[in-house]
């Protein structure tokens, strides 16, 4: 019976041995490939090849889509159980529709994040909580907010160009929208005051205490007097021409960054990278950072989880819990901009007087913890994502004269509440 | 004698299952790729299903399709998908007999020339729309630029309903016209010179003997074209998706202006995770691909020789 039994077991693994064999997970050598999927720019190229370096039996292999493209095909590759990466990044706009199906994902909490949790922001941390208590991401950045504006643009328009000065334009965004009804005035023939309604709008929903939902989901942004403010407000600014009218994170955004074409852009800490990939060396120093209109507020940053299909979940959990890290997130910070999530940092002096080179020195650590310590997290609904989607889609049918504000709000209200 | 018996038989079961044996592997890939996912689809769309909840999916019958017909977003998809239909079949095949007549002279390097216009056929699909969405970008396209030589101005190309459809109309021909002037190319080869001959006898011009002779000819070619491009043309995803990137790329533009009917099931199924009404869409949209083909296919009937 037992060398019978044997027989069966050694089959059985031999099997196992070639089935496994035919997926694509186990790399030759007998290394783990781990593969992690990302959108934007996330600083990770170095902190990866370190950690590689680090772990032999480690092969890390990364991918990056655009933001939309890759969190609609993480849903096309969870609801088939089969293509996802073994570490995915989730925004903070998507975050509340995966963690409504947190079976697909690793329970972090069962994996020793119990331990760790106290490392991020409280509110953080419950962000990508599922509603019975599973954690299905570890926090990698906050947004904060900031602007970021062009120095030489402002001061050829008779601005002051000094971050304290240029913050003491505009309080408020009233005082954002009359300074940029000063700066049309002088300003080049193609130059606008800020890049795209959706995005200053962005900020302002970012800023308001109630979003898009309250706290039972139901979805209230029709009868949100903060927002549809600011709606009012960027609209004004929209019919005034201070908008170049690109919505961001697109192509021509983009172009918009290398031509010049927008003296302002708001800027959550991650813009930061992107403007320093499209702006190019070319426009090193020109950039400058400084405090946003309206106080603190939050707009994206982001999640790594750990989708269930994966084959090597313990080595997954392991890198993006050693990803999200104090110590990682610090580095992050300083190479590619991406506000920590870690409380602790905010009084790391290496954190707190870190200056960007690339945008003229601006003392972006002091700003941006300030920024995340007055930051009042707002609660973010299951569909955030796609209501931020609607509202930018509202706001161009404004910019591109084929409804008035108030159409195109009604028609925005209508479609959410479908 | 008993041996022949057996012999013959054994031959006559052969001609008789054997074919079935050679055409069975289409029918079994058939099966699998084609039926299967049909008959698949039409029943997740009978149902209240989540993309990432499949378990959680319930049977509604036919309610998907109640809200279908009742769906304003579903009817403008479907007119922005009729409008493209026309405005990219149509001068694919104009366009392509076109340029199989101009092929089919004795030029030098021809076989340059005919490969040349299969080119945009093997390009990416994505690539291609990537590069068209820039040349006719609002602000730096090439296209803009050429018509402020000529003192149109600029035309934001993705704003409007007639300016978007004609961009992304331009796209498909750009990339189909060529696949269907090789079939066109094809059978005007075939056609015998003697028809050319006499009709040059009898006084015809080129003009009509290219209108008289050559694509009354054509017809079973121009038939099979129609159906072809129709079947490519209703359901444009690619091309729409790919002209307006960034978050909001599922729906169309801003007003869903060029949101046609593939990409409204898109929309719906990966971003809204409705696959049960994103199913229903796309069992629609089947329908009336059929009923369109079948449309042009009475339509290039009609052509022929007087």
């Amino acid at each position: 019976m037992r060398p019978k039994a044997l027989v069966l077991g050694c089959a059985a693994l031999a099997t196992a041995v070639v089935l496994s064999g035919c997926g694509s997970d186990t790399a030759s050598g007998g290394k783990t490939k781990l593969t992690i999927g990302l959108f934007g720019n996330f600083g990770y190229a170095e902190l990866l090849e370190e950690y590689a370096a680090a772990h032999p039996d480690v092969e890390i292999s990364d991918r990056t889509a655009s933001y939309s493209d890759h969190h609609k095909n993480l849903a096309a590759h969870l609801a088939t159980s089969s293509g996802a990466a073994d570490i995915e990044a989730v925004d903070t706009g998507y975050v509340n529709q995966f963690k409504a199906t947190p079976d697909k994902f690793v329970d972090l909490n069962t994996k020793g994040g119990g331990q760790l949790k106290d490392r991020w922001l409280p509110w953080k941390w419950e962000a990508s909580l599922s509603k019975d208590g599973k954690q299905i991401g570890y926090g990698t950045d906050i947004g904060g907010l900031a602007i970021c504006y062009r120095r030489d643009l402002l001061q050829n328009a008779g601005l002051p160009a000094d971050r304290d000065q240029v913050a003491a334009l505009w309080p408020t965004w009233q005082d954002f929208m009359a300074a940029g009804k000063k700066f049309q005035e002088k300003a080049p023939e193609g130059v606008k005051w800020f890049d795209g309604g959706p995005t200053v709008l962005n900020a302002i929903v970012g800023q308001a205490f109630v979003g898009y939902y309250d706290r039972s989901d139901q979805i209230v942004v029709g009868e949100n007097k903060e927002i549809k403010a600011g709606w009012d407000l960027v609209v004004d600014g929209v019919q005034s021409g201070l908008s170049s009218k690109l919505l961001y994170s697109t192509p021509v955004w983009n172009t918009g960054f290398k031509q010049g074409q927008f003296a302002t852009v708001t800027c959550p800490a991650w813009q930061m990278a992107k403007i320093k990939d499209q702006a190019g060396p070319e426009a090193a120093g020109k950039w400058d950072v400084t405090s946003v209109p309206g106080g603190g507020g939050n707009w994206g940053g982001s999640y790594l989880t750990v989708p269930k299909s994966g084959k090597n979940i313990d080595k997954a959990v392991e890198l993006a819990a050693w990803l999200t890290a104090p110590e990682q997130q610090a580095k992050v910070f300083k190479s590619a901009g991406l506000l920590p999530s870690i409380p602790k940092l905010y009084e790391d002096p290496s954190i707190v007087d870190y200056k960007n080179p690339y945008f003229n020195d601006a003392p972006i650590g002091k700003l941006f913890t300030d920024a995340a310590k007055k930051l009042n997290p707002q609660y973010q609904g299951p569909k955030a994502g796609d209501i931020q989607t609607a509202i930018g889609n509202a706001m161009q049918r404004v910019e591109q004269g084929k409804q008035n504000g108030e159409d195109s709000w009604r028609q925005f209200v209508g479609d959410v509440q479908k | 004698m008993v041996l022949m018996d057996k012999t013959a038989r054994r031959h006559r079961w052969d001609t008789k299952f054997a074919p079935y044996g050679y055409v069975a592997p289409y029918f079994l890939i058939f099966g699998v790729f084609g039926l299967f996912p049909l008959l698949y689809t039409i029943w997740v769309s009978l149902q209240d299903r989540n993309l990432l909840e499949s378990e959680a999916a319930t049977f509604v019958w036919f309610a998907n399709y109640a809200k279908l017909m009742a769906d304003p977003y579903f009817w403008n998809a479907m007119g922005n998908t009729l409008s493209l239909w026309l405005l990219t079949t149509v001068p694919q095949i104009l366009f392509a007999l076109f340029i199989a007549q101009l092929l089919n002279r004795k030029v030098r390097t021809r076989t340059l020339f005919r490969m040349g216009v299969i080119l945009p056929n093997i390009t990416s699909v994505a690539a291609v729309t990537i590069i068209f969405a820039q040349l006719f970008g609002r602000d730096f396209g090439l296209v803009n630029w050429v018509l402020e030589l000529f003192g149109a101005g600029q035309i934001d190309w993705q704003a409007g309903t007639a300016s978007s459809h004609v961009a992304i109309a331009v796209m498909v021909v750009w990339r189909w016209t060529g696949y269907h002037a090789l079939i066109f190319l094809a059978s005007m080869q075939a056609i015998p010179s003697t028809l050319y001959e006499a009709a040059t006898l009898d006084g015809a011009n080129g003009r009509q003997q290219f209108w008289r002779i050559t694509v009354p000819l054509l017809r079973p070619q121009i038939i099979f074209t129609t159906i072809i491009a129709t079947t490519g043309n209703m359901r444009l995803l690619a091309e729409p998706l790919l002209f307006n990137p960034g978050a909001a790329a599922a729906t169309g533009g801003s007003d869903r202006q060029f949101q046609t009917a593939a990409l409204y099931l898109y929309e719906q199924g990966f971003t809204k995770y409705d696959f049960g009404y994103s199913s229903s869409i796309a069992v629609v949209l089947a329908i009336a691909t059929v009923v369109v083909a079948g449309l042009g296919y009475l339509a290039t009937k009609r052509i022929r020789t007087e």
